[in-house]
């Protein structure tokens, strides 16, 4: 018997009124559907009205709460959300799941034999080095290109962009061990990552919203890269004690053939997984990023009480200044974290001007750097080196003071926190504007020195 | 009557095994069951027999089977299984020695006259 389309609506309702209990399986709610349906049809023939039925079908089956407690009890292990890589229900799910998995490590597996032939034909050469991004993150950039299924003239912009830069970093005659050389080199991944960012938005790069999703993949991208590795270690760690133990010097298989392979691909799988995660587990990044950001506070008070008390500001050198840099991304990272998980419509609160604390001891910390180093350059000239660790630190700066300056207009209620949002998304192509500049630029104005 | 929830809930065990005894059967169809066999005095939240079945399947005393239902529905059908049987044995022994006991007490006291039949 069909029901007729009101009450089929209110049975819609309550399914999605049920959808919300996590204890209760999608397999469970066709069940209970099937009942209440039963249910129903019983009722409308002793001659209640539909309203009626509905109303006396759901009470008799009970209260949703106690139901699903009950459920919970039972299955009390779905709470825990579960990741589905391969889905074991509908036949064209499981199929297209298991040709992702086969692409995915068709993927994984190229970039493992483009690094394994470059080490073969570099023999060891610095020229590896500057290419080692582009042996492997097209192929991340291909996954992304195949997940979103580009349409012509976007690929086309990313296969041109990928041959520039790579003729970029081998047509130019680098000094061997010049510093130009290994500026090219530290410089050309964030180029890449920008091309892979660009896939992996399906190549509407313009949209804040994209872009603030790719921030957030590469951080998810960053914790699973860093289990995955973890995870490897181990294995490989336990490996090489067995066949150690019994006179098998496991060294050269691994050097030669098992990290080669898995160090990259293990990428493509991360990527992968992060993919499949969505929406399914929540990020952890931003919740990391809860965590670290007292205790980065606290680390950067004692970094500028020492400097203060020690006065030897004499001493700062490129090291100095390259490390200022590294606790800047890190603050920089921590901030964008914050802001990628925070929900926009919320009022401010304790965590935002924890944010700002941040933000502003970073910025002492930095001026504090900065002054000294200036003197230093002015005392010593210029280097390459130097040039580029100035230009991402006065660049960290910019981004880093107006974020701090537009928190500060959140907290006092006279802006809204989209204009913060929008700083970060906005600001973020510059770095790769200035990482152009380095790969291209910087080699000619030095002399590839 | 209504039966004390309690007693609905200890018995509810062997009541779904004893009904999967005459054959395969869907979850609202043993609900129907269990309230002709009561009298409709057995009433207990429709929505608790699933946990309940799915407890018995984890137990390995039902198993579950995807059917489709006459209206092209998916129905999950239970079908009792050789551990269940045995359960069910036991579970015979426990009530019918509960059952005498009380049978005995009540014969030897005077009943209380708000009473009017036996529990069973």
């Amino acid at each position: 018997m069909d029901l007729d389309a009101d009450l089929e609506a209110q049975i819609d309702n309550w399914r999605g009124y049920v959808q919300r209990r996590q204890a209760i399986a999608t397999a469970d709610i066709e069940e209970l559907e099937d009942h209440l349906r039963e249910q129903i049809e019983e009722l409308l023939t002793t001659g209640l009205d539909h309203d009626e039925a509905f109303l006396v079908a759901i009470k008799r089956l009970g209260n949703l709460d106690a139901v699903s407690r009950e459920f919970a009890r039972e299955h009390s292990d779905r709470l825990w959300k579960q990741l589905v890589l391969v889905p074991d229900d509908a036949d064209e799910n499981r199929a297209r799941a298991w040709r992702e998995l086969s692409v995915v490590i068709g993927f994984a597996l190229g970039a493992g034999l483009a690094v394994k032939a470059g080490l073969t034909w570099s023999d060891g050469d610095t020229g590896l080095v500057r290419n080692i991004g582009l042996l492997v993150f097209p192929f991340l950039a291909a996954y992304f290109g195949w997940k979103r299924r580009l349409t012509l003239p976007v690929p086309a912009t990313l296969i041109v962009s990928f041959a520039a830069l790579a003729v970029l970093l081998n047509a130019y005659p680098f000094a061997t061990g010049g510093s130009t050389e290994m500026l090219a080199a530290l410089h050309a991944p964030v180029l890449l990552w920008v091309l892979v960012g660009i896939a992996y938005v399906g190549g509407r790069w313009r949209s804040d919203a994209r872009r603030m999703d790719f921030v957030r993949f590469t951080g998810e991208l960053a914790i699973y890269y860093t289990l995955l590795a973890l995870g490897g270690g181990v294995l490989i760690g336990l490996t090489v004690a067995v066949l150690s133990a019994v006179g098998i010097d496991p060294g050269p298989v691994l050097a030669d053939w098992v990290l080669p392979f898995t160090v990259p691909g293990a990428l493509v799988v991360a990527a992968w997984l992060v993919e499949a995660k969505q929406n399914v587990v929540e990020n952890i990044a931003p919740v990391l990023t809860r965590v670290f950001t007292p205790l980065t506070i606290i680390m950067l008070l004692a970094v500028l009480a020492v400097l203060a008390t020690a006065g030897g500001l004499g001493v700062v050198d490129r090291d100095l200044l390259i490390l200022m840099d590294a606790i800047l991304v890190l603050v920089l990272s921590l901030l964008l974290y914050s802001i990628s998980a925070r929900d926009s419509l919320a009022r401010p609160g304790l965590a935002d001007a924890l944010q700002l604390v941040l933000v502003v001891v970073a910025l002492a910390v930095d001026a504090v750097m900065l002054t000294a180093m200036l003197a230093r350059i002015t005392e010593f000239g210029f280097s390459p080196n130097k040039i580029a660790a100035l230009g991402l630190n006065l660049l960290l700066l910019v981004h880093l003071a107006r974020a701090a300056w537009l928190t500060i207009g959140f907290l006092r209620g006279r802006r809204q926190f989209v204009s913060l949002e929008r700083w970060q998304t906005r600001y973020l192509p510059i770095y790769a504007v200035w990482a152009l500049i380095v790969v291209a630029v910087f080699p000619l104005a030095f002399g590839f020195a | 009557m209504r039966i004390e929830k309690d007693l609905v809930a200890a018995a509810a065990t062997p009541l779904v095994l004893g009904i999967l005894m005459d054959g395969d059967l869907y979850g609202y169809a043993i609900l129907k069951r269990v309230g002709e066999l009561s009298g409709g005095s057995m009433q207990w939240t429709d929505g608790m027999l699933y946990p309940l079945l799915h407890r018995l399947e984890r137990l390995g005393y039902v198993t579950s089977l995807w059917g489709t239902s006459d209206a092209g529905r998916r129905r999950k059908h239970y079908a009792i299984t050789d551990l269940g049987r045995e359960q069910l044995a036991e579970r015979q022994e426990q009530w019918t020695v509960v059952a005498d006991a009380l049978r005995q007490v009540w014969q030897a006291a005077p009943r209380p006259s708000t009473v009017t039949e036996g529990w069973a």
